[in-house]
């Protein structure tokens, strides 16, 4: 049987290669038809794999925020407590970085140095808003005397928002750095391949907050 | 032999790819997200959905636009190159799943056995 029938016949029981099962395919190196996968796909794909692993720890917070989210000790409730007002411009911010963080990678994609800069300077700014809009949130609370030790509820609460913060505040230090290594290193490989994993990062914690503003403000201040 | 190979073979593709669908696919992604949010924000005071259907309407709501997110900001779909990633993702949702579900279930029995000055609800 010449190579080419071989082909023929397994791409018709297994078109896409699913199992990598074509024969040429099992003697190349990593058993891919071209050799090991490009450093960009090593790299996206190691990435995703972090960004699963941290949304498995968020599911953790998720989990104690739901076992005490009705231990509030005689003290104030979501619904004292919660501004949906507020809930909505912080979810506006993030779903338009998440947005603008995409134009990012797609003037990036065009090697439009300026344009991405302005877009990531977009993005950053729409971040930060959103985390200003939590600080104060959080400010006022703590000056209400509803700061994370008055009861179980307010510990999970400001432990759960609070890691999202968290990696709002380290994602806009991410961006800085990469808003410099574009501006000063060009759209070198290495440069583009940071590019890509804080974009999946920042979309990643967008995600994150959808559950969180759901879970968390609208379940909460529910009647 | 390469050059018989079938043009079929796809290469395995990382999260969020080379933008095939360009601005066209982040623009339907955030109108489908706002609007999903939009949704989500509406029935939350009861009025349009029956009132103890609500959290299941904002479950639903909240999947939906995660899954909006995957697709159109991340770019992970179905096709054959994203195998690995798809993979990956099923094995993270089922820890999420195990470790939500297995701790509200635990807790919350752990809870209902509990003598009443120890539950709780109005404690800690």
């Amino acid at each position: 049987m010449s190579a080419a029938t071989t082909a023929a016949v397994h791409s018709g029981s297994d078109p896409y290669k699913i199992g990598h099962s074509d024969e040429q395919a099992s003697q190349s190196t990593g058993h891919g038809e071209g050799g090991p996968a490009s450093k960009r796909v090593v790299v996206g794909f190691g990435f995703w794999i972090f960004l699963l692993s941290d949304i498995v720890m968020f599911a953790a917070f998720f989990a104690a925020y739901a076992v005490l989210a009705s231990a509030t000790a005689g003290g104030p409730g979501p619904r004292q407590l919660f501004d949906l007002r507020n809930v909505q411009i912080e979810t506006a911010c993030l779903l338009l970085s998440s947005f603008s963080c995409g134009l990012a990678t797609i003037a990036a994609e065009r090697r439009h140095r300026v344009t991405t800069q302005v877009w990531l300077i977009v993005t950053g700014l729409l971040g930060a808003c959103f985390l200003g809009l939590e600080l104060r949130e959080f400010s006022t609370m703590i000056g209400e005397g509803a700061g994370p030790q008055r009861s179980g509820f307010l510990s999970a609460f400001f432990a759960l928002v609070g890691c999202h913060g968290v990696h709002v505040t380290a994602g806009l230090l991410w961006l800085g750095t990469m808003m410099a290594q574009l501006w000063f290193k060009g759209f070198k490989p290495h440069v583009l391949r940071r590019l890509l994993c804080f974009s999946l990062f920042w979309h990643a914690l967008d995600i994150i907050w959808v559950a969180l503003f759901t879970v968390v403000y609208i379940l909460g201040v529910r009647p | 032999m390469t050059s018989e190979t079938p043009a079929t073979l796809e290469e395995d593709t990382a999260p969020g790819g080379e933008a095939s669908s360009g601005i066209g696919g982040y623009l339907l992604g955030l109108g489908l997200a706002a609007g999903l949010t939009w949704l989500s924000f509406a029935i939350a005071d009861g009025n349009i959905v029956w009132g103890p259907g609500v959290p299941a309407a904002l479950l639903a709501f909240a999947v939906a636009q995660m899954g909006v997110h995957l697709v159109f900001f991340l770019h992970i779909t179905t096709g054959p190159e994203h195998t690995n990633n798809v993979l990956a993702l099923v094995f993270g949702i089922l820890i999420v799943a195990l470790v939500l579900g297995g701790s509200l279930w635990i807790m919350s029995h752990l809870n209902l056995m509990m003598p009443d000055q120890m539950r709780m609800d109005g404690g800690f």
